[in-house]
């Protein structure tokens, strides 16, 4: 809906010698690669724009104690679908917009393995979200059970909950489809003498990711598919009266809900793993290390879901289980986070946006994950679970690793999608606005959390109000700092300063053989690799 | 394109009114004239296991500032030094196996060590035997009930509902000291015993939560779930609900006031008269006006949160009883409907929560107020005998 408005961009390079729609009828039909990675970048662009406003309601009512401006279902509503739609709109389909943009032209390919399964899981994703979208206005509104969609809440929520239990559904083909594509791709279409431990990190993350969602997101189904049956079909897998467990719906969704917060990351270090030696001029330090951690993640993902389950009541040896497994993580993590520091060691160091978003996302995640290492203590787990220190921790995991390396790629391949530079003054200006402002939204929420404030409220006691006040304050600057994005990027659509093949000097990889900007079809005839583009 | 600028009207509609309370927030900030401290750490602990938890994030919190700084300055080195601008040749160095080997075992090792103390306070936390007295707690939407199983007080049972007025919520009054984390009746606990409790929930899931004791503890439907603590020093501590049980998931607190033995004593004797005074006859016949004003009491404890103190509800999610078919049809259907609750919806089963009298009284007033003037009388025996149909 949003790409087809700048069909006239892409259309600029198009160098098709055998003819295809233009138009609308374009960007419907279109089987290329590189449109669909557009259309999944613009989609998901737009879904942050929705789920932002959604959490600039949220600080408005938060702002000052007392309520204000919403009731507190609608708080409830905007809370899950602020959540929803941010990971399943925004951020899962803007990092499968970088994979179809840059998997191919990464490993020599001429497309992805799947064309029309491609265009299709694409296409899957606006119903989803007109679903999600749409209801709001429904009667009874939207789930307001926040996105874990815990019963017996669920169950008692109206049909808002089954527009959400489709929208997750159809949102969940979609991502299992391109997963496996993705996967296709890497694992058969790499140009000749490209091994697979010569193959660039991103492409590393996001087969590895591919598997994690093929193996996690049927589970999500399974889920939602107990809670629809719960809901119409008199089952009681839920509830108690019927000799169900409600908890038994908590175990299933983090079985899913775990290796989906790596899924969110993955991608991101992939992307920073780019960025970060192409700005030290220097090869990325330790690419075997990093392609175990990743794996090493990817595994032990999941097998540490109940972390998420410290009160609810599991027993003792479980909680301990799962306390030792969450720890674990910290080390392939840890070792992803030396091998950055260590690339930038004695490198040719320059801070053009790209590398200050990956700055930025090195700072900020590593901030996430060390509270995550406090967290995955169970004591002092069972005293912050449910507060703001959860929100604070999970913000910087979640916007400032994965949205700031996501900006991190925007900047970094811009060049190469439009043919222009992008306006740096501009772009430096978005990343400190983003870098302060979401410092101040934030950071204080690790002090509320630690005082005691539950998440999920829309009103509070008044020893909460001031950092409140600075937390809004800072949401409200970070939300209207990403409409710089805008501006950025279609400048560098209509012109600029031409971009050479290779803009960044010490950028390695296939994609940057290409001529800027990458024609509509690449790489037909499987390129010459060498160890000049490799990324070790 | 829609749906987005429609979310943007949205927000462009709170602006000015906004505006206004930035300034206001702001002011209260920089004058430093808000009325709370600027908390920064955790809730001071009055248990033993609350002070274990405490130390261990303090410990925590040293461990990770240490990483941070050890890591980012050796980032920070490079940013300054390492630099194109300076000079600065990139090396070419990409791998080391040493190093690598380095950074896998030292955090293992750190972790290992963090790992001991963490176990222990644990272990602690969830060694709920040998109590000195068990409470029940069930979660309702949106109010606790406490009914205490063994010790002096057993027997005693009651519903704890926030104290804070609709108009300081609303923005029409001025907030009070402890807005928001104050009940009609809170838990009284005495000083220095074990205290094991019982968590359970009538409806969805809830959370009983007391940080000041590192209490925190899901009360799930159909099941019980066991925590506990030892206050160490008399006073009132207060929590919140801490999972999300609906609409008024942020009006449902936690109070405790841990008490002196002797005031405990006399807190229980005074329960054991009221018990005995109040207990009530269900025999009793009441006439129409005395039957309306109980039962207007036990609507707004029990039902206006949900259909209003109007009556006109919160449709459709949750209906209008001013005229509703229900109310104004058979008062069997009434009577059944809120003994036995609405499966699959947020209409709860009152049966074990009211008495007969109450049941009867809070039926009588909805089939009597506002516009519903049935004029009907609906005697305790009425109720009694639906029981357990």
């Amino acid at each position: 809906m949003q790409a087809t408005s700048h069909a006239g961009y892409a259309g600029h390079h198009d160098h098709d010698s055998h003819g295809h729609p233009t138009g609308w009828k374009r960007w419907v039909t279109t089987t290329n690669h590189k449109d669909i990675g557009t259309m999944y970048l613009w989609f998901s662009f737009a879904m942050f724009l929705v789920g932002g406003a959604m959490s600039l309601i949220l600080r408005a009512e938060l702002f000052t104690p007392g309520l204000q401006y919403v009731s507190p279902e609608f708080y409830n509503q905007m809370l899950t679908l602020h959540a929803l739609i941010m990971v399943f709109g925004a951020i899962m389909p803007a990092f499968v917009g970088f994979a179809n943009w840059m998997i191919p032209m990464m490993i020599g390919a001429s497309d992805m393995a799947f064309a029309r399964m491609n265009n299709w899981s694409f296409w899957l994703l606006p119903p989803a979200a007109i679903l999600l979208s749409a209801s709001i206005f429904v009667p009874g509104g939207a789930a307001g059970t926040g996105w874990t969609l815990y019963p017996p809440l669920s169950i008692q929520m109206g049909m808002g909950m089954d527009m959400a239990i489709f929208a997750v559904h159809i949102l969940g083909m979609s991502s299992i489809m391109g997963s496996i594509n993705i996967v296709t791709t890497i694992l058969n279409m790499r140009t000749p003498g490209m091994t697979l431990m010569k193959m660039p990190l991103f492409c590393w993350t996001w087969l590895v990711t591919g598997f994690l969602l093929i193996a996690s997101m049927p589970i999500l189904a399974g889920a939602v598919t107990m809670l629809l049956t719960d809901r119409h079909f008199g089952t009681s897998f839920f509830s108690a009266a019927g000799g169900g467990d409600p908890v038994l719906f908590q175990h299933i969704f983090w079985f899913f809900g775990h290796p989906e917060v790596y899924i969110i990351a993955l991608p991101a270090f992939g992307v920073v793993s780019h960025v970060i030696p192409a700005f030290s001029r220097k090869p990325l330090f330790g690419y075997v290390s990093m392609v175990y951690a990743i794996a090493a993640i990817g595994l032990i993902s999941f097998f540490v879901w109940a972390h998420h389950m410290y009160v609810t009541g599991i027993p003792l040896t479980g909680q301990l289980y799962f306390m030792y497994a969450t720890m674990l993580i910290a080390i392939p993590t840890g070792v992803k986070v030396f091998n950055w520091v260590t690339t930038m060691w004695r490198g040719s160091l320059t801070f053009e946006t790209p590398m200050l978003f990956a700055l930025g996302f090195l700072v900020l995640f590593t901030i996430g994950g060390l509270t995550g290492l406090v967290l995955a203590m169970t004591a002092v787990d069972i005293q912050l679970q449910d507060t703001y220190y959860v929100v604070a921790h999970f913000h910087y995991v979640m916007v400032a690793g994965a949205l700031f390396s996501a900006y991190a790629g925007l900047y970094f391949w811009l060049p190469k999608w439009t043919g222009h530079m992008y306006n740096e003054g501009l772009g430096k200006l978005h990343f400190w606005s983003s870098m302060i402002f979401f410092n101040i939204a934030f950071f204080p929420q690790h002090f509320l959390g630690l005082a005691g404030m539950p998440r999920r409220i829309p009103d509070y006691a008044q020893q909460f109000a001031d950092f409140n006040v600075i937390s809004g304050i800072g949401a409200f600057g970070f939300g209207f700092s990403q409409l710089l994005v805008l501006v950025v990027v279609f400048q560098a659509m209509k012109g600029g300063a031409k971009a050479s093949s290779r803009p960044w000097d010490g950028a390695h990889g296939l994609e940057w053989t290409l001529p800027s900007p990458a024609p509509y079809h690449t790489f037909e005839d499987p390129p010459v690799f060498n160890q000049a583009e490799a990324h070790g | 394109m829609a749906r987005y600028s429609n979310n943007n009207r949205d927000t462009n509609r709170l602006r000015p009114a906004f505006a206004g309370r930035l300034c206001a927030g702001l002011l209260a900030v920089l004058s430093g004239a808000a009325n709370a401290a600027w908390e920064l750490n955790l809730q001071e602990p009055v248990t033993a296991v609350a002070k274990r938890v405490y130390e261990l994030h303090s410990l925590l919190l040293w461990v990770i500032v240490v990483i941070f700084v050890g890591v980012f300055a050796v980032v920070a080195y490079s940013l300054v030094f390492h630099r194109k601008s300076q000079g600065h040749k990139a090396a070419t160095f990409h791998d080391n196996t040493t190093v690598e080997i380095a950074w896998t075992v030292v955090p293992t090792l750190i972790l290992i060590a963090i790992a001991f103390p963490a176990t222990s306070a644990l272990v602690d936390m969830r060694d709920t035997s040998q109590p000195d007295l068990t409470v029940k707690v069930t979660g309702y939407q949106w109010k606790w009930g406490y009914e205490y199983l063994t010790g002096d007080a057993a027997g005693v049972k009651y519903m704890s509902v926030l104290a804070t007025p609709r108009d300081q919520i609303e923005n029409k009054a001025p907030k009070g000291e402890h807005y928001l984390l104050e009940v009609d009746r809170p838990l009284v606990v005495p000083v220095g015993k074990k205290v094991r409790i019982l968590t359970t929930a009538n409806d969805v899931i809830h959370n009983w939560s007391v940080p000041a004791f590192a209490v925190k503890t899901d009360a799930v439907p159909g099941f019980l779930r066991d925590t506990w603590f030892r206050a160490e020093k008399e006073g009132t501590y207060r929590g919140q609900c801490s999972e999300l049980c609906g609409k008024d998931h942020g009006f449902m607190p936690v109070v405790v006031e841990v008490v002196s033995e002797e005031k405990y004593a006399a807190w229980v004797a005074e329960q054991k008269t009221q018990l005995a005074a109040v207990a009530e006859d269900p025999n009793k016949v009441w006439a129409l006006d005395e039957l309306l004003a109980h039962g207007e009491k036990v609507y707004t404890a029990n039902c206006a949160a949900c259909h209003q103190a109007n009556g006109e509800g919160l449709p459709p999610v949750f209906p209008a009883l001013d005229g509703s078919k229900i109310v104004m049809g058979p008062k069997q259907a009434h009577l059944e409907m809120v003994i036995n609750g609405k499966p699959g919806t947020a209409m709860a089963a009152f049966a074990a929560q009211l008495s007969d009298t109450d049941i009867a009284a809070v039926v009588a007033y909805e089939r009597n107020a506002w516009t519903n003037k049935l004029g009907e009388v609906i005697q305790p025996a009425e109720v009694k005998a639906l029981r357990g149909k």
